[in-house]
This record gives structure tokens, sequence and C-alpha cells, in this order.
């Protein structure tokens, strides 16, 4: 094949050079090299956002948006150069509608608590799917409480795909919020979210987006999504843990009254009455996470610099490569087999409880997630008290699936 | 592997292929559910009393081998026992998993295959759930379902 035929030349993704970027993986665990697949829980950090936390704490640490002192302009730098970092990389209209949270429970919880009980009221109704992560059925099912709303599920299929056809049979007038995950935590199926928008905005619903799965693992482009509200959180995202983001349109962010009070929120306060900042400010009381923000741009700067495609394709190959590789695994059986699928392997083994399943490939190096993955109605709905996971990320190759599968023979071994 | 045969002897393999007294029992004189959030591990524990003796008990639920294999163990153990000797049993069981691994525990026959638990912090509350079930569940008062919470 000619460089002409093939187009601009690439690279071919170079997982070596990768690993050798997180310091972690380095490490053995009980004397095996680790091999970490509990990535849908919490990823691993890059040197560059190691760095980036530690440089700013050693040359910038100051509080934003006050002092007028060259390390307060050093940091508020800092920190806004992040919201700019994350519009971006979620392709926002502007920066002011990137909020900056604790985590993406807490965007969905500010949503819920503002946008929610302006909209939502008596006989209306809030929909999500059968499978969502508890944060994205809890803080909804709190609302409706509260509002005397109803909510609704959407039925997924034996694979664990959304029942498109339900979800249209269930949107109607009444429906205000959809709230739908991306990608799911349990099952790793991809959800057809932009497909999902339009159905909602068709029927007048606004629709919240849980991107807690999806952002690592695929470019976002909220505008092209059209979505109204789409979280994520900084952990997964190769950042630190404590910062989350919240997009919002700045149409909806600007009617949405305050979640929190306090500091940084208002504009002018009195006994007598308060008047409250723009966005973002409007949804940032108090001291934010600064360094947590500078973390999280660094991670998000360290997957551009790969590109969230090959990122993506070389997750897809390995994806493929760990289901064949699993079904070979005597007894084995995979929960989540929807057609649009990433980085999630969810199993079980016949007569073995995933938790002996965890336990025994710990002890061979591998990590991996076993239990109900905050996803309790998931586990229902196949009729499992909990998955063995294992779950991909940018660093992790075939030798780890190779290991894994090891591992689950040792699991048969000691089980006899 | 030597700490993993250590935990998974083949007595709490049988244990758990084929728990003991794995049955509901109708008219007892306590139930009790035991919960434990963390795995999801489930368990209803069934108690028939003649005075202050353990005449009966037996469980249903699902688990891992080892919470299995534990409820399992503390059924025979505990039948024909008067309830202040299954209290003191739980004592004495509780203290052999949570005992350091470096550290000698007492001998409680049978229920010593257990003690390899030690090694696995994070599994001591498979061991001990149907214990703590079976400690409330004998209480004078029952309060809600046990969590290891």
């Amino acid at each position: 094949m000619t460089a002409g035929a093939a187009g601009p030349r690439v690279a071919p993704y170079d997982v070596a050079r990768v690993r050798g970027e997180f310091p972690i993986l380095a490490q053995r665990v009980h004397g095996q090299p680790l091999v970490y697949l509990d990535n849908a829980a919490t990823t691993q950090k890059p040197r560059a956002v190691l760095d980036a936390l530690r440089t700013y704490y050693e040359t910038a640490n100051a509080n934003v948006h006050r002092g007028v002192h060259t390390l307060s302009e050093r940091a508020t730098a800092g920190f806004e150069g992040a919201r700019q970092t994350v519009a971006r990389f979620l392709h926002a209209a502007e920066p002011r509608e990137i909020i900056f949270t604790r985590n993406a429970t807490e965007g969905v919880n500010l949503v819920a608590q503002t946008f929610g009980r302006q909209r939502v009221g008596a006989g209306d109704e809030v929909l999500v799917t059968a499978m969502e992560h508890h944060s994205n059925i809890v803080p909804w099912q709190m609302l409706c409480e509260s509002a005397g709303a109803r909510l609704r599920v959407v039925p997924i299929d034996d694979e664990g795909a959304l029942r498109m056809d339900e979800l249209r049979r269930l949107i109607g007038p009444r429906t205000k919020i959809v709230a739908v995950s991306q990608l799911s935590n349990a099952l790793g199926t991809i959800n057809p979210v932009a497909e999902i928008i339009a159905i909602a905005h068709e029927a007048g619903a606004a629709v919240l987006v849980d991107g807690a799965q999806a952002a690592y693992h695929m470019p976002v482009d909220v505008q092209a999504l059209d979505c109204d509200f789409y979280v994520c959180t900084g952990h997964k995202l190769y950042g630190p843990t404590g910062i989350g983001v919240l997009y919002g349109k700045a149409a909806h962010l600007e009617a949405m009254p305050p979640y929190q009070g306090g500091g940084d929120m208002i504009a002018s306060v009195t006994f007598e009455k308060t008047t409250y900042n723009v966005i973002p400010a409007k949804f940032e009381a108090g001291t934010p996470n600064i360094a947590g923000a500078i973390g999280l741009a660094a991670g998000l700067d360290y997957m551009t610099a790969i590109g969230m495609d090959r990122i993506q394709a070389h997750e897809q190959e390995l994806l493929e490569y760990g289901t064949a590789a699993l079904a070979a695994v005597p007894g084995l059986r995979l929960i989540g087999t929807a057609p649009r699928k990433a980085s999630i392997l969810s199993f079980v083994i016949d007569g073995i409880h995933p938790h002996d399943i965890g336990t025994i490939v710990d002890r061979e190096g591998v990590a991996i997630r076993t239990g109900h993955h905050c996803a309790q109605p998931v586990m229902e709905r196949f009729g499992v008290p909990a998955t063995a996971r294992a779950s991909l990320a940018l660093y992790n190759t075939r030798e780890d699936i190779d290991r894994l599968v090891a591992s689950l023979h040792t699991v048969h071994e000691v089980f006899g | 592997m030597s700490e993993l045969n250590e935990l998974y002897q083949q007595m709490i393999l049988d244990h758990n292929r084929r728990p003991r007294n794995f049955r509901a029992i109708e008219a007892p004189s306590r139930v009790q559910e035991g919960y434990n959030p963390l795995c999801g591990d489930r368990l209803t524990l069934y108690v028939t009393l003649d005075g202050d003796i353990v005449a009966d008990v037996a469980f249903q639920g699902s688990g891992c081998a080892i919470s299995k294999a534990s409820a399992s163990l503390m059924t025979e153990a505990l039948k024909g026992k008067r309830v202040d000797e299954a209290r003191a049993l739980f004592d004495r069981f509780h203290r052999m998993i949570t005992t350091p691994p470096d550290q000698p525990v007492e001998d409680l026959g049978k229920l010593s295959v257990l003690a390899g638990v030690r090694e696995f912090p994070t599994r001591v509350k498979c061991a001990s759930l149907a214990w703590h079930t079976m400690k409330t569940a004998v209480a004078d008062e029952t309060a809600g379902p046990v969590t290891t919470e």
C-alpha cells in the first residue's frame, strides 16, 4: 500500500510507550506484574497529570478570583484555562457552559435540584433507562418524590441494548426530562444518544447525558448531540478524584436558580438581598477544586495528544480480542452483548461467585471489579446477584487480557 | 497460591457446593435477614428454640463461597447449643477471623478452616455475615435486617 492511498501517515499506536507514562503500572501485586482492568471504576494517572498537580502547588497555589497578587492571578489563569480545555474537549460552544463539580454524581444532583425543580411538577414524568448507574437514578427519584412526579424506566433487551421502541412509547407530553447514560458502566452498551435527544426534543423534554463512562472512550461533541446537559468525572478522564464537569446549554444555566449559596457565586450581598453572579460562577459556590481542575485539564490534554479516535480504535480492538478470549473460558457467560459496545467485559462463571473470582485473580496480580457496579436494577434484569467486570483503558494490552484469562483458569483450578 | 489454598480449603468448597441446613424452617422461633451491601450477599436465617436450646437452625440465600460455607458450618456448630453458648461462639469466631494473621488463634474445630480469611481483609465480612445475623436472631429483641456495614 502506498502512503498516498492510506491518507495521512499516522504512527502506529505505541502502547508500550503509553504504559511507560503511567508510573503505577510498573509495580508488582502479590509478586506478579500488575494488570489493571478496573478502569470503569477509576483510571490510573499519567505523569503529565501528576506533574501538573505538583507544578501547580509548587509554583501557583493561591485562591482564585480574589487576590490581585501574582500567585492568585496564576491560579485563576490555570483554573479558567482548565475550563477552556474542558469546553474544547466536549466541544461546548463557550467555556461559561462548563461548571466544575465534585464528580458526575454532583452534576446530576445539581440539574435535578435546580432545572428539575423548575421544570418538573405534579403529574409530570422523568424518564431514565434500566441500565443507569445509581447516580443517574436516585437524584431523579428524589426529585420525583418531592414534585409528585413519576419516574419511568425504559427497559433493555436480553443483550443489554436499550429498547428504542419502548423509549418512543414512553416519551410523551408529560415527559419533562430524559436522563440517559451514553455508555453503560455495567454492560458496556453504547446508547444512541443523538437519536434519543432528537426524540425527546420533539416531545419537548430536556435531556441529561451521563458521560461518566463514555467521555474517556470516545470523542464527545455536546453541540452535535444537542444535549441539554452532559456530566462526566475527572478521575475517569485520567485526572484526579474530586473534580467533575457539568456541561449545560447557556440558556438553561442562566435561567436556573443557584444550587448552593456562598462565596464566588454572588455579585453583591446585603442582608436584605443577594444578587447572584453570572454563569459559570453562579454554580460554583466556595473555593473550588483548583488543582483538580488543572489536573483534569492535563488528563484531557494527554488524551487529545494521543487522539480520541486512536484511543477508541485501540480499545475497540482489545474489546473484540477480549470478548473472543473470554468466550473460550469454560462456564463463562458475558453479561452485556449489545451490538454497539465499548470497553466493558462483564461476566459470570457457572457455580462460582464473582467475589471469589475477584479474590483469586487479584492474587495473580489482576485487578477487576466484582459486585453490582452501583447498578442493582441491571443485576436484577439479568438475574444475577453480581458480576465480575474487566474494563479497558488506553494503556491495556492483549497481554493483559491473556493474563486475565490465565487467572480465570486458576479460578477453575481452585474450585476444582 | 498457598494463601489461596488456605482460604479455599476442600471443606469450604464442599460446604459451598453442598451447604448443610440449606432450607427454610416453617414456623421458626426467630427469622433474621442478613445483607452484605459490598457484594450483595443475602441470607435468611431460621432458628427454632426449645427453651434456651437451639433445637434447629437453617438458612437460605445467595452469596460467595466464603459466606455460604461459613453459614453452613455455623448451622452445624449451633445445633444443640444453649443461646448463651451461641453468643459466646460468635465472639470466639469473630476473634478468630479478625486476629492478625501473624498471631495465634484459638482452635475452633471445623470452624477453624475459616481462619484463612484473615489473609484477605476484604473477605472478613463474607465470613462474618451469617454470624452477625445469628447474633441478632438470638438477641432478646430483634431489630431490622442486619448488614455488615
